[in-house]
């Protein structure tokens, strides 16, 4: 944890977005995560995506349970709203409020051992349910802040700090997904900003659970050779191909759209990701190809990165449970509460 | 692109913004961390090793450090330098014992200098620890030259000023006072084995207008005028005093004619006030004792009547945007009992033969090296405004040290264009995991302002100093102003990780990890922010292990505040601090 905070030191203007604010009112409090930690990276992608999108501070939402991962909701966006839960219980939290106000951006962080181990059942649900948030698990394949433990997600081989192989399966969070008929997945990397604040962009535009499994290597209990989460070997194994670039206005698409090998797919409220160097045959809106996709290249070795699949036609939790489109904390006393008589009714319309 | 060579010593060096504008070089950084730890007599110390002169300086220095300072461009005011440096100055303990002393035992050369203004003094300051016999020529009766004849001592206490000559001369200077030179051709017979000329530009200008003789009592030239209040010769003046010129000189006349009889002074200008001379702090405290600035007034006429000034007529005058064309829009009169010409200083050499082979210049000065100090007579130097006409105390400090290097070159029978190499350290300041020796945080603090004798006292006292000097509360907050620009964040690029945990951290965002670029002007447009101001240098890696890009610095915005350093898991980025050790005479290797 570095010795003082990261003052404010008016250098030169900040540039502002849409409505006033500049990048530094987007930050949280100092991160108390190792120097280097990957989570650290991938805060600094959530504070210019919300910047960039303009994103009013006070209309997010940040969930997370235990773990370094579940730490990160601390250092962004100060003004916003957040939860921090039990180990593994930040899904089900998310659906709680979603039940109860869909006029907010919810941001889940999680990790390997939130999501993958002690809260893998809530997970798969929440995908199931397809709850309206966006979703990033931290993945560094160990338990750091028990000091380096193989987590659910470390590979078979890859070695701990002090030499031992991992000999179980891993979980793959993309798979499991994609299995789970999650309709936004992709994978990212905590050293590559250029492709992970496009995707969060993407996933905050999106109707539904995005799911995004953010290789963040623990810089304390695996980044050393050997291990296949490290700084090092996602760099040597990535397979960057499936770049997205988020567009958010029809006035941009305009300018852009003539580009050769281009795929684009409408988000819901109008944005639009486009698909750049993309394997001829890859169709990121076919939940099969995907998958095939994903597993040759881990037959490979390789870590396929980027916007894997996006589906904006599978319903979201509020279509499918039909919730309250007026937040909960909006609707008159009456309306919210309407009375023993109306409990009688209810009551009497099951017997 | 190339990596930056970090083992120059410039390079660091013009990341030290004060260090780098200051002639002298003096370690600015360091002496201000000292006074921050109350360690006031090492914080005089380094000052003077640069600039001999931290409490004359301390007062009256031009500050070309100042307006370079790094703070200047964070929060719109530079760090007080000067005034810190008087706090160094002011409450220092008795450091007689830690100056430079004389060998017992000589070296045989004799040296010989004119005047004894800092140039002078500055030569013999480094030439006596080296065992050389010097001898300095004074025409007046009292040593220091233009600092004690023409800055007041309301700005400069005399008692200063002959603590600080006291330090050099007591080293056994021989100061021949009241003995001008007359004749650089005798002083050559006397078998010194070098000679410097430390002279100055005593001479003020004058002005050639309609009737400037025709009253010669009332009409002063400045620079004499100043001289004679300093030395008791002139007490008084009348109560209506027209001062024309705005340099700083014209400041000290002024002010001081506002101490011993002026009521209604004025400051003339021909033209607009940005384009003065005078500093900016020394036009605030004329104006601040009830000194009026006229602008866009050019002299005509001196007026008389039976011999006696009544005033002075004036062409009123309209400027173009850039001041160069005016156009006369008007004419005043504007009675006055005195005049003072404040208009400019001129060098004078009446003494120098011009057939000795020392070539004189168009503009009336000696031909001099700017590296050497050498005139074109082997074996005589020059110095300060001698040299390169009237600029400040500070330049002449500067050129008596590097002529100090080609006198003892001179006598040793070295060629004086051999210079002593510029070195440097870089010391690494981590003390714990996010620990450094020096205070890293950054302190909002606004610049602190001097306080002053209040003006009925200051009026009624001629050499009752103005200016208080900084309060202890004063120094401790100005000190955290400083940005420690001498503590480099040092990259090793063989360490980095490529985390970006450094990046993420920046407060001023002065980081990248860019792709290579194929020029430093394209590598400036893809940075974090565009690095838009050339005069400031990028500090590029070498290439970095795992993807092959290069990690970019822009020594424009970094505050030097080594969150970089502390985040960074690898200490790739290391704090460590600068050290220039600039050559000095019979210090250092020669090139």
């Amino acid at each position: 944890m570095p010795s003082i905070n990261k003052p404010l030191i008016p250098l030169a203007a900040l540039p502002t977005n849409e409505i006033g604010l500049t990048v530094r009112d987007y930050e949280g409090s100092m991160s108390t995560l190792c120097a280097g930690c990957g989570h650290d990276s991938v805060t600094a992608a959530i504070v210019r995506t919300l910047f960039e999108l303009s994103i009013p501070p006070h209309k997010v939402v940040k969930l997370s349970g235990i773990g370094c991962s579940s730490k990160t909701t601390a250092y962004f966006d100060s003004a916003a709203h957040g939860f921090n839960s039990a180990h593994g219980r930040m899904a089900p939290i998310a659906t709680g409020a979603n039940a109860a106000n869909r006029d907010v951006l919810y941001i889940g962080i999680s990790g390997d051992g939130d999501s993958l181990s002690i809260g893998a059942g809530h997970m798969v649900h929440a995908i199931r349910r397809n709850v309206h948030m966006v979703y990033v698990i931290e993945n560094n394949g160990v338990y750091g802040l028990t000091k380096g433990q193989f987590s659910a997600s470390a590979d078979i081989g890859s070695a701990a700090k002090h030499g031992e192989a991992n000999t179980v399966a891993p979980v793959d969070p993309v798979m499991l997904a994609l299995s789970l008929g999650a309709s936004f997945v992709a994978r990212s990397f905590s050293g590559d900003k250029e492709q992970l604040v496009p995707i969060l962009k993407a996933a905050a535009q999106h109707r539904g659970l995005a799911l995004i499994d953010v290789i963040s290597p623990c810089v304390q209990f695996n980044n050393h050779y050997g291990s296949t989460k490290s700084y090092r070997y996602v760099r040597e194994h990535e397979l960057r191909e499936i770049d997205p670039d988020f567009i958010s206005t029809g006035h941009e698409i305009v300018a852009d759209l003539p580009r050769d090998g281009a795929m684009m797919v409408a988000m819901h409220d109008g944005g639009l990701v486009r698909f750049r160097t993309l394997p001829a045959d890859y169709d990121p809106t076919d939940r099969e190809a995907a998958m095939h996709y994903v597993n040759r290249a881990h037959a490979r070795g390789e870590i396929p990165t980027g916007l894997l699949f996006v589906d904006e036609s599978v319903p979201d939790v509020h279509e499918l449970n039909h919730t309250s489109e007026t937040p909960l904390v909006e609707l008159p006393f009456d309306d919210l509460c309407p009375g023993s008589a109306e409990l009688e009714a209810l009551q009497q319309s099951f017997v | 692109m190339q990596a930056t060579d970090i083992g120059d010593p410039d390079y660091f060096h013009r990341v030290v913004e004060c260090q780098w504008a200051c002639p002298a070089h003096t370690n600015v950084p360091e002496y201000i961390r000292l006074i921050a730890q109350g360690r006031y007599s090492d914080a005089y110390m380094v000052n003077r090793e640069s600039n001999v002169f931290p409490g004359i300086l301390g007062r009256t220095c031009d500050r070309p450090c100042e307006p370079a300072c790094r703070r200047e461009r964070v929060d719109g005011s530079p760090v007080a330098i000067c005034r810190l440096k008087r706090v160094a100055s002011d409450l220092r303990d008795d450091i007689t014992d830690r100056l430079p002393h004389a060998p017992g035992v000589k070296n045989g050369k004799r040296v010989a200098c004119i005047g004894t203004g800092p140039a002078s003094l500055v030569v013999a300051n480094d030439l006596m620890p080296l065992g050389y016999e010097v001898t300095i020529f004074e025409a007046t009766a009292e040593p220091g030259g233009l600092m004690r004849t023409s800055i007041p001592s309301f700005r400069l206490p005399a008692q200063v000023l002959e603590e600080e000559i006291g330090y050099i001369v007591d080293m056994g200077v021989e100061v021949r006072y009241s003995t001008p030179v007359t004749s650089l051709a005798a002083l050559g017979r006397d078998g010194y084995d070098a000679i410097f000329i430390g002279s100055g530009a005593p001479k003020g200008k004058d002005l050639a207008v309609e009737g400037r003789h025709a009253d010669p009592e009332h009409v002063h030239i400045g620079l004499d005028w100043l001289k004679s209040v300093a030395f008791g010769h002139i007490g008084s003046i009348g109560s209506r005093v027209l001062v024309i010129g705005v340099g700083n000189t014209a400041m000290d006349c002024c002010r001081t004619a506002r101490r011993i009889g002026g009521t209604d002074v004025k400051i003339m200008a021909r033209r607009p006030r940005q384009f003065f001379k005078a500093s900016p702090w020394e036009l605030e405290d004329a104006e601040e004792e009830q000194v009026e600035i006229l602008v866009n007034h050019a002299p005509q006429r001196f007026i008389t009547e039976e011999g006696r000034l009544v005033g002075v007529e004036f062409d009123v005058l309209e400027w173009d945007e850039n001041a160069t064309h005016s156009r006369k829009v008007d004419t005043v009169f504007l009675p006055c009992d005195d005049v003072i010409l404040a208009i400019g200083q001129e060098n004078a050499f009446p003494w120098i033969e011009r057939d000795l082979g020392l070539d004189f210049s168009q503009d009336g000065l000696p031909v001099v090296d700017t590296v050497t100090m050498q005139t074109t007579l082997p074996g005589v130097f020059a110095g300060g405004d001698a040299a390169f006409g009237p600029k400040n105390i500070i330049w002449a400090v500067a050129h008596g040290h590097e002529a100090a290097i080609s006198i003892d070159n001179h006598c040793r029978g070295i060629p004086v264009d051999e210079r002593p190499v510029t070195r440097m350290t870089l010391t690494s300041q981590k003390m714990g995991l996010t620990e450094w020796s020096y205070h890293n945080d950054y302190n909002p603090s606004p610049r602190q302002q001097m306080a002053h004798v209040d003006l009925v006292k200051r009026f009624s006292e001629l050499r009752l100093e103005v200016e208080l000097g900084f309060s202890a509360d004063q120094t401790m907050r100005e000190v955290q102003r400083c940005l420690n620009c001498d503590v480099q964040p040092v990259f090793d690029a063989p360490l980095c990780i490529e985390c970006d945990a450094c990046i993420d951290i920046c407060p001023v965002a002065c980081l990248t990890i860019a792709p290579d670029a194929d020029s430093e002007a394209n590598l400036r447009t893809m940075l974090t922010v565009a690095a838009e101001n050339l005069d400031e240098a990028l500090y590029v890696s070498e290439p970095l292990a795992q993807t092959g890009r290069i990690m970019v610095k822009d020594e424009n915005l970094c505050v030097h505040c080594g969150l970089c350093a502390e985040r960074c898991p690898t200490a790739a980025w290391n704090m460590e601090k600068f050290d220039l050790r600039l050559g000095r005479a019979g210090i250092g290797v020669l090139l």
